[in-house]
């Protein structure tokens, strides 16, 4: 029996459990990004990016460190502008409205967005069910206790701790271990059914074990979920990603289908990257 | 004289030298051991008064204390069977009314100084805490009287209160400040992620991580403060009859004990020593308190 | 609270995004509400300042500075002059100084380089407690135990066998209440603030320094007394300023051991006056609003006083705080 599933936005149509490996990522656009700059005071860390991302697909995020590949994320949910002094210019489109516009709240646009960090940050005084149902808790309307146990119950089970965890959602989050709480935060986010998931680096400290369950996490949300995830991990993202986009010095030097970034990139840059040159 | 037998044969000047660093030496050790000598004594010299002053407040203190002492009044001279059950009430709700007073703007002061950090105003507040830190008891004890008890002509339990509350909230501003500036920013940003808007990040995440500590921070406060007479003695001013009405004088026990002490009597004497044990007692009991609210917190998260 | 984004149901529809206008209630709330708490700060600080000069204008301005200076205080006759009580703060205050500066420090030094580690955490416990315990029981204490020690055997020994009764510090009769008792109580009751300002001044000094000093072939003490002690001079200054910032204003047990006498006297072994105890035991019994704004104008001046010297403490804290973090 398929449970119940409550929607919070739009442009991700109601599936059920079943019918979700059927239905195909669609080729519309679903984000856009164009000419976008951003500054930490008086530093440039991107600069003039403009990409694309289709619904429903997985789009990796590589580069050396410093190249902005966190920024661009963060960029997305507009958390940037959460540091002080930091600043950005241009126009991301989530199905063609403009985040930046002017009047738009970036309270409300965090909500329509999801983020899992690079070190897992379970919210300590909370439990388990506390910590997935963290999201549910600002959204309008409030869903009732019993449809909150069931969306909780749907997230652990996409995030593949359902099973681990099923006996003790009262017990603290932080009593688990590195690799659950990270994927307990992956369930935090999906659990208010975000339209966009970012991900940055989310499996930098874990040990591979989890990398691998939260891989396979990725590839079993494609189609259903827009994924952006930024990596170091050139294999990782050889393995989960449908576009890979490459980025240096913050600008983005390639973008293209992860196969072909990777067998025959067409910047000498991204090549020198991948054969290991540098980075 | 060859070259090889100078080198093996130490010359008397080398030989000077070496003995006086010899001696050197020994003596240097001898002014090592001696100040390590002396700062065991300043060890010494400083546990020495804590350990008589407890010694002497329990062993006199435990010998004119029994029950009666909870349960009964203040009895006029002469009478043996007098007690300070009004002046620990008296305590308590002066306790309370500072916690009132204290703990909000205090929490408040220190949750703003630490997320507005940086800010002229912020410095400003904590400046500012802090010289209020610093001022005497007994000016606060003035200026209460000033301020509220001089307008409306009567001492009251509430003048105390704020009192005693007004000098609570310089130490929990700081350790709330400390306590929210310890909780990651990548809770924060967890928060702010998921969509919560900012004061909403405040109240759920940092200010219910940090609770702990701040309430530790809260109880050592009330701790110190349960100990003041100086801002009550124009402001509680003391009632020898049971009252607990705040807009009226009411006992407590620090009051008493002065009163007691400065008295002629030997009774008194002897009842202030028990109340003193009492109020030790209660500071330490809020001290305890205190501690066990943080370590229970810490092990609840162990194994993070 | 935000007005909730309208939920639009499948196709391509615009996703709802809330208009910056329409939220925000909670915040400006939350705002609103620490930002009211953190102005009752200052705003107490300048309260107080003001009521209390306020109140003690009249008599500061009958007498002007003579105020401070003149030596005579006498109710009955309305003649004020607080000199007295100044003088009785600035010498129990240098007394306690004088004794607890020295051993605060020889304590730290001692936690901080030289006890086993089982000891630390004991030790320390011990000394901070005397920060707890209050300065009635202090008082009380200082009657019953320190002043018939004081009286018998303490004074004639001090004034007779060690012949000081010479000196005019220590002249005169003994009866127990002075300046030298006050002196002692406010040293213990200072002592903690001293030692924990200085402990923690001296483990932020860098484990290297010590170890260059080691290296080059000092003893233990040799490497405290060139190496560490230096570097922390400046914190350990402030934490006695600290100290002294305190002991101006300590009244209670004051109080109770001083002999509350509005008298100048070079001896130690005299009673005499402190501000804080001149307040404490004449406020209640004020004959008149003259001596009422007296009290007050002694309160005010007590005031500026402690607002300084803390002032000055914490500035050379702060200035060891942001020195340590620069160089760290």
């Amino acid at each position: 029996m398929p449970v119940p599933v409550l929607e919070f936005g739009s442009g991700v149509a109601a599936r059920t459990g079943e019918a979700r490996a059927l239905t195909p990522p669609s080729v519309r656009p679903r984000l856009a990004v164009e000419s976008l700059d951003a500054w930490f005071s008086a530093a440039q860390a991107l600069r003039d990016v403009s990409l694309t991302v289709p619904d429903g697909t997985v789009t990796a995020i590589i580069g050396p460190s410093g190249c902005g590949k966190s920024t661009m994320l963060r960029c997305l949910n507009r958390m940037h502008e959460t540091v002080p002094g930091a600043r950005t210019e241009g126009h991301v489109l989530l199905d063609g409205r403009d985040l930046y516009a002017r009047g738009v709240d970036p309270i409300s646009v965090r909500q329509h967005i999801g983020m899992v960090f690079q070190r897992p940050t379970p919210f300590p005084t909370m439990s388990i069910r506390g910590n997935v149902a963290a999201g549910l808790r600002v959204r309008r309307p409030r869903p009732s206790r019993s449809e909150c146990d069931a969306i909780v119950e749907q997230a652990l089970q996409r995030a593949g701790l359902w099973d681990e965890v099923r006996n003790r959602l009262g017990a603290s989050a932080t009593a688990l271990s590195g690799g659950q709480q990270q994927r307990l935060c992956i369930a935090r986010a999906l659990a208010t059914r975000p339209e966009i998931l970012l991900l940055d680096e989310p499996t930098a400290s874990l040990d591979p074990v989890s990398t691998q369950a939260v891989e396979e996490l990725v590839r079993d949300l494609r189609g259903d979920v827009t994924i952006l995830i930024v990596t170091h991990n050139m294999q990782q993202a050889a393995r989960v990603s449908d576009r890979t986009a490459f980025f240096l010095a913050g600008e983005m030097v390639e973008l293209a289908p992860t196969e072909r970034l990777f067998t025959s990139p067409s910047d000498p840059r991204t090549e020198a990257y991948i054969t290991g040159r540098f980075g | 004289m060859s070259a090889g037998a100078a080198a093996s044969r130490p010359s008397d000047r080398q030989r000077a030298v070496r003995d006086r660093t010899r001696r050197g030496l020994a003596r240097r050790k001898v002014v090592n051991g001696i100040m390590l000598g002396v700062l065991g004594l300043c060890v010494v010299l400083v546990t020495l008064p804590l350990v008589l002053i407890l010694a002497h407040l329990l062993r006199t203190g435990a010998g004119a204390l029994d029950v009666a002492f909870f349960t009964r009044m203040p009895a006029p001279v002469g009478e043996r069977e007098g007690g300070m059950a009004n002046a620990i009430v008296g305590t308590l709700i002066l306790v309370g009314v500072a916690a009132a007073v204290g703990v909000p703007v205090g929490v408040g002061a220190g949750v703003y100084v630490a997320e507005r950090r940086g800010s002229w105003l912020a410095t400003t507040v904590r400046f500012l805490s802090d010289v209020l830190n610093g001022l005497p008891s007994i000016v606060m004890g003035i200026f209460a009287w000033q301020f509220l008890v001089r307008p409306v002509g009567h001492f009251s339990a509430l003048s105390g209160g704020v009192a005693l509350g007004a000098m609570m909230i310089p130490m929990v501003t700081r350790t709330t400040e400390e306590m929210v500036r310890t909780v990651p920013v990548s809770l924060r940003e967890a928060a702010l992620a998921l969509g919560y808007p900012r004061w909403r990040t405040a109240l759920v995440v940092v200010l219910r991580t940090a609770s702990a500590g701040i309430v530790t921070g809260a109880l050592v406060a009330l701790a110190r403060v349960a100990g003041e007479t100086a801002p009550l003695l124009f402001t509680a001013f003391g009632n020898q009859f049971w009252s607990t009405n705040v807009t009226q004088p009411i006992a407590a026990l620090p009051l008493q004990i002065f009163t007691y002490a400065i008295s002629p009597y030997d009774d008194w004497h002897r009842l202030a020593w028990a109340g003193a044990l009492v109020l030790i007692a209660i500071i330490l009991v809020l001290s305890l308190i205190a501690r066990a609210a943080t370590r229970n917190r810490f092990d609840a998260s162990a194994g993070a | 609270m935000a007005i909730a984004p309208q939920i639009v149901r499948a196709d391509a529809g615009t996703p709802p995004l809330v208009s910056i206008h329409d939220r925000g209630l909670g915040d400006v709330v939350y705002r609103g509400v620490i930002l009211f708490f953190a102005l009752c700060v200052p705003l107490l600080v300048v309260l107080v300042a003001w009521e209390i000069a306020r109140a003690g204008w009249p008599a500061l301005h009958r007498f002007g500075f003579s105020f401070l200076t003149s030596s005579e205080w006498n109710p009955v006759k309305q003649i004020f002059g607080a000199a007295p009580a100044i003088y009785g703060t600035l010498v129990s205050s240098a007394i306690a100084l004088a004794l607890a500066a020295s051993l605060a420090i020889g304590v730290s030094v001692w936690l901080s380089e030289f006890s086993p580690r089982s000891l630390r955490q004991p030790v320390a416990f011990l000394v901070d407690l005397l920060a707890a315990i209050p300065s009635v029981v202090y008082g009380l204490w200082g009657i019953f135990v320190l002043l018939p020690v004081l009286r018998d055997p303490v004074m004639p020994f001090l004034r007779d066998r060690l012949g000081l009764g010479h000196t005019a510090f220590f002249a005169g009769p003994a009866y127990g209440p002075s300046m030298l008792a006050a002196g002692l109580i406010l040293a213990i009751m200072i002592l903690p603030y001293i030692a924990s300002v200085s402990r923690e001044v001296l483990l932020a000094v860098p484990r290297s320094q010590r170890e260059a000093a080691l290296a080059l072939g000092a003893t233990r003490w040799e490497a405290i007394w060139h190496a560490v002690l230096p570097h922390a001079r400046t914190g350990i200054l402030g934490g006695v300023i600290l100290g002294l910032g305190r002991a101006l204003g300590e009244t209670m047990a004051v109080t109770m051991v001083i002999g509350n006498r509005p008298e100048i006297s070079a001896s130690l072994l005299a009673p005499g006056y402190t501000m804080a105890s001149l307040i404490a035991n004449e406020f209640s019994e004020a004959s008149s609003d003259a001596h009422l704004s007296a009290l007050m104008a002694v309160g005010f001046t007590l005031f500026v006083i402690t607002i300084v010297v803390n002032a000055a403490a914490r500035w050379l804290v702060w200035r060891v705080e942001r020195g340590a973090r620069v160089s760290a």
